[in-house]
């Protein structure tokens, strides 16, 4: 599907193939509009922040990609796979594409080691004995094999939404989608998590992550997007991105999220 | 000519309670697998499914429970088939008893949070899976408590089949009553047997309600 991106969405020169593919996309609550002809390309490995004032439209961006709101114009190709024509296709790119929420979603009747297998065993079809072994191999990945038996109830905001990441990895997925994972955390336990996604882009994972940790940004983005008001209005590489927006709404915005 | 209340009365009224017993449990096991087949319609991705299941709970909750017994009662007798009075008031009960169930099950599975079905969808789980594994265990869990006080309900409500002519243990009361002439004891001794049966149900609602109210992992 390496069909020519609109200029405004690809930085020149990056020969990765095009993993997720935004063109147009449309979408609506109702009468109100949220996403606003919304193009944008992210290649296999790249790794996106995406930031902007709340009610922007990041969280119904990123969950039009694994279809959680339908998109009601433009498409959205993640892998070769059109998302919402087939529910052949939805499943394909659900089992693909992996995400953590700001509020974990951890299944609270369910001990950690049964979160992270579930979905391996029902949807990918593997034997419990495998998914176990999956599982305990990124539990590992994220430092809390010895939960393993616990229940979410029973760990720290910090080690539930690495839980959740682990979760989401042992789907094997070819793209992870973060949604603000560390706004619901206390300050203390934001790095353990942050510390958790940065060896996963340095693994070469795909991700596209909401967030205003701009450390975070700054230190794993390839592009930082800024979105407002249901548009993306100015994206970029991190360095010229902080140091040189473009935009008045932009330079607004990064003067709040920065000074305090 | 007017008997004596004797032990013979008093054990023929406790050997209703079976009868009673017997009502209340078809009619919950029924009411429960047609009940959680209601609170899936309602709660389901398609409209039509909710629209049908919604009508069903506002036409048996809306009507008194004896119509409806008349209802099947003297309906399946006006097309000819003669119904026992248990099974029409087992029919009658279990369609009551769904309706209730539907909408408390309903709300239970309502209220696990948006955030599980999401977690759910986005790991690729289908509707099957997600119901049965992840929203059914956590809504069962709200639900056992309202689910034991509509229990109580319902034992309490067998005593209507008394009217289509179901022996159990309030016709039993009549049937000893119009023998004895004893209305106050006789009654009154129903009445106890009936609170015998359902206050430990209401005091164990109450233990799961405090148990499942607090804990929460
Ligand atoms: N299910 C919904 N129904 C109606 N409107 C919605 C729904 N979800 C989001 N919206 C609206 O769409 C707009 C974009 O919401 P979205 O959640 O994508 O914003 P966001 O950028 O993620 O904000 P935040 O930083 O607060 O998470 C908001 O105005 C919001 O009120
Ligand atoms: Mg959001």
């Amino acid at each position: 599907m390496l069909t020519p991106a609109p200029a405004d969405s690809t930085p020149a020169g990056d020969a990765r193939p095009v993993m997720i593919r935004m063109a147009g996309v449309e979408k609506y609550y109702g009468t109100y509009h949220a996403l606003k002809a919304v193009n944008l390309d992210v290649h296999q490995g790249e790794r996106i922040v995406i930031c902007g004032p709340s009610g922007s439209g990041k969280s119904t961006l990123i969950r039009c990609i694994n279809a959680l709101e339908h998109h009601q114009g433009g498409e959205i190709v993640v892998d070769g796979t059109q998302v919402g024509k087939s529910s052949r296709g939805l499943d394909k790119v659900r089992a693909e594409v992996g995400m953590v929420f700001q509020s974990f979603n951890l299944f609270p009747h369910l001990t950690v080691l049964q979160n992270c297998t579930l979905a391996p065993r029902k949807v990918r079809g593997l034997a419990p004995k495998e998914a176990e072994a999956i599982a305990m191999k990124y539990l590992e990945r994220v430092r809390i094999p010895e939960q393993a038996n616990k229940y979410p109830g029973q760990l720290s905001g910090g080690q539930q939404q690495r839980v959740a990441i682990a979760r989401a990895l042992c789907m094997a997925p070819k793209v992870m989608l973060f949604d603000e994972p560390t706004s619901a955390l206390d300050p203390e336990m934001v790095k353990e998590v942050l510390d958790t996604m940065i060896s996963l882009a340095q693994d070469g994972m795909t991700m596209i992550c909401v967030t205003h940790e701009m450390g975070f940004a700054r230190q794993v983005a390839d592009r930082v997007i800024f979105m407002d008001k249901g548009e993306i209005v100015e994206e970029g590489p991190p360095a010229t991105f902080f140091a040189n927006p473009k935009s008045e709404r932009t330079r607004t915005f990064l003067g709040q999220i920065l000074h305090h | 000519m007017i008997r004596q209340f004797t032990s013979a009365e008093f054990f023929f009224l406790l050997s209703a309670v079976r009868w009673t017993l017997l009502l209340s449990a078809i009619a919950f096991a029924g009411g429960a697998a047609l009940g959680l087949l209601v609170a899936l319609a309602r709660t389901a991705p398609w409209q039509w499914l909710r629209a049908t299941a919604g009508a069903y709970i506002l036409v048996f909750q809306g009507t008194p429970l004896l119509m409806q017994l008349f209802l099947v009662f003297f309906g399946a007798t006006m097309v000819g088939a003669s119904v026992d009075p248990l099974a029409a008031a087992a029919i009658g009960l279990t369609l009551n008893a769904a309706a209730f169930l539907g909408e408390i099950w309903r709300g239970c599975i309502q209220a696990i949070p948006k955030g599980q079905w999401e977690a759910s969808t986005a790991l690729g789980l289908h509707y099957v899976t997600r119901m049965r594994e992840i929203i059914l265990p956590q809504a069962a869990k709200i639900a056992v408590a309202p689910t034991v006080g509509f229990l109580v309900m319902l034992v309490k409500s067998t005593s209507l089949a008394s009217i289509i002519g179901f022996v159990e243990l309030t016709r039993a009361g009549q049937i000893v009553n119009n023998a004895t002439f004893r209305p106050f004891l006789v009654f009154g001794i129903v009445a106890a047997i009936y609170f015998a049966l359902c206050w430990p149900l209401s005091l164990y609602a109450r233990h799961l309600e405090k148990r499942f109210g607090t804990v929460s992992r």
